[in-house]
């Protein structure tokens, strides 16, 4: 009973790291770090060097380390250009209910607008607009196009 | 639509109390369905001719209507015609029951219609044959173009008299139409016929359109449009096309529906980003303030009688499904299960919430007792939500999506409804894709 036993704990160790190397090979792969994307293949640039969208995990509206460091580039920016508004949209992937992803889009929408404004940015040039998961960027059925769908969007207005 | 129907005379011709042996139970899934002949009904040869509208023909479609209705039930087996032993008009005065018993009927549908000075008069009955007794009868007076109606009011008719439940023909849902490329969906409002028929498209798809509901006491409509892009909830009356906006909010309102007495607008309003529940009173266009949290509160449902708001928050962290006092007092969690919830959506019994749940990567259709015990999952799939419940409880539609390949191909949307036992469950036929179906109360109620 007792080697049994051991036998077990053995195994369940074993079978536990098994699964573990198995996530920890699928975290890095195809640009998604835990379940935020941070490829380039999506992204447009309001000017050079500065992105136009940032990337959430699932159900989520914190901002990454990497998403500050874009909305910074983008305060900087919009700091130069002083007559530039612009529209955040905010988007959630496809693997929610529809109302709900409508307010996770605000959400975000609203978290890149308030980390702006916490770099100067006047709230009066930033307006926002959540189409939840109606406007996917990536149209396929996978975690990746899930990912790069998850995002808010600086959109120039004029 | 009420203003419409134009039933001139609805005339109980014989009420029996008869110890009818045939009954149908519709509280469990029915897997030994009811055998019934429904005759052709016969058309009057005195009939005149109506254009647009194939008289002789009438008779034959009306009862196959009536087919369809009650094989999309599930509960009965409506038998084929080549079996019937006796002509429409002989069976409709006098049965000979010991014949339709031999072909295995349990239950038969007879009728007659007359059109004269451009109305039609239709009368039918249903008969018990095992009692040999004649169960129900019914006569009314309506125009000719209402044809298809007069289909759905016999088979509610007899839906009623067989479950002792109000049945769920005589009534429309209203849905959005969906086409083109799956990131580039144009979708718009569109209205059809419970069984698929009589397809009209309210919007042309210029804006984006979102989760229309209907009003339960009125052909009103309340939905989400992003029309110059200022994403608000709207009115619309369906009957005279006029719509505006709910309201004069300053950010987005979404997930619109209405009080049971049709008199408020429940929805969420997302303020600086964070979304909570208000209800506007259509007569006063006073707002109120329900729900004051930090979290996302929406997908609000009121009880039938008004007193409960049921509601979508993820103020524990995921979506869970939560009830409170109309007023927003009393807050409770009620779902505590294995995996994430939405979409609640009270019954019109009042005794279940319907539900979307995600667990795992699938989604479930599914139903509680409205303290959130009882779960019982109804069907499982890649992704499907928002259930809407036929007006007598019994029966949910929801939307199906399909996965997309690696460039959106394969891609659809499509109705389905499955009964609350758990069977019966089937795909709605719709012109488009289609998804985010509100089912109407019964237009002749």
């Amino acid at each position: 009973m007792i080697f049994n036993k051991n036998l077990k704990n053995i195994l369940l160790v074993v079978f536990t790291t098994l699964i573990l190397s198995a996530c920890s090979t699928a975290k890095k792969s195809g640009n998604i770090d835990g379940d935020v994307y941070t490829g380039k293949e999506t992204v447009k640039f309001l000017a050079s060097g500065v992105p136009d969208r940032i990337f959430f995990a699932t159900n989520k509206s914190s901002l990454t380390t990497a998403a500050r460091e874009t909305l910074r580039k983008q305060a900087t920016y919009l700091r130069k250009n002083k007559s530039l508004n612009v529209t955040i949209e905010g988007h959630a992937d496809e693997r929610g209910t529809r109302e709900y992803n409508l307010a996770l889009g605000e959400r975000r929408a609203n978290a890149a607008k308030d980390y702006l404004m916490t770099y100067g940015i006047s709230g009066k040039r930033i307006s926002t607009i959540s189409y939840g998961k109606e406007k996917p960027v990536n149209p396929a059925s996978t975690p990746l196009a899930w990912s790069q769908n998850r995002r808010s969007v600086t959109v120039k207005v004029n | 639509m009420k203003k419409l129907i134009i039933i001139l005379i609805i005339k109980v011709l014989f009420i029996k109390n008869t110890f009818a042996l045939i009954e149908v139970d519709i509280t469990r899934g029915n897997l030994d369905p009811l055998p019934i002949a429904v005759s052709p009904l016969h058309v009057d040869i005195k009939s005149e001719n109506i254009e647009g509208i194939k008289i002789k023909e009438l008779g034959e479609n009306i009862s196959s209507i009536i087919e369809k209705n009650f094989k999309a039930t599930g509960l009965f087996n409506p038998l084929k015609k080549e079996a019937f032993v006796q002509k429409p008009d002989i069976a409709h005065l006098k049965p000979r029951f010991e014949d339709w018993r031999l072909i295995k009927a349990q239950a038969l549908v007879t009728g007659k219609l007359l059109v004269k000075d451009g109305k039609l008069k239709v009368e039918f009955r249903l008969w018990d044959l095992a009692a040999a007794k004649e169960m129900t009868a019914l006569a009314f007076t309506t125009t000719p173009t209402n044809w298809r109606r007069v289909a759905h009011i016999i088979s509610d008719k007899i839906y009623e008299r067989l479950t002792g439940e109000e049945g769920y023909f005589d009534t429309r849902i209203i849905y959005v139409a969906e086409s083109g490329k799956k990131n580039q969906r144009v979708k718009k409002l569109a209205i059809m016929d419970q069984d698929g028929a009589n397809t009209k498209y309210l919007t042309l798809g210029n804006e984006l359109v979102l989760t229309p509901r209907f009003n339960p006491t009125s052909q009103m409509v309340t939905y989400m449009s992003y029309f110059r892009n200022m994403p608000r909830v709207y009115l619309l009356d369906i009957e005279t096309g006029t719509q505006e906006v709910v309201g004069n909010f300053p950010g987005m309102t979404f997930a619109p529906r209405f009080s049971p007495d049709g008199k408020k607008i429940v929805m969420s309003f997302a303020k600086d980003g964070n979304s909570d529940i208000y209800t506007m009173d259509l007569d006063t266009r006073v707002v109120e303030r329900i729900t004051d949290h930090s979290s996302i509160d929406t997908s609000p449902s009121f009880s039938p009688d008004g007193k409960f708001i049921a509601f979508n928050s993820d103020r524990s962290g995921l979506q869970q499904i939560y009830v409170m006092r109309s007023d927003g007092s009393g807050v409770k969690r009620i779902t505590f299960g294995d995996g994430i919830y939405g979409t609640p959506v009270w019954s019109p019994r009042g005794d279940l919430i319907a539900f979307t749940k995600m667990r795992k990567g699938r989604f479930y259709i599914g139903v509680m007792r409205i303290d959130g015990t009882g779960e019982r999952l109804l069907t499982e799939n890649y992704y499907q939500e928002a259930p809407s419940w036929s007006p007598n409880g019994r029966v949910l539609v929801f939307y199906r999506e399909t996965k997309a390949g690696s460039k959106g191909e394969g891609f659809s949307a499509k109705l389905w409804s499955i009964d609350i036992t758990g069977y019966n469950e089937r795909r709605l036929n719709t012109e488009t894709d289609a998804s985010d179906p509100s089912w109407s109360s019964l237009l002749s109620k």
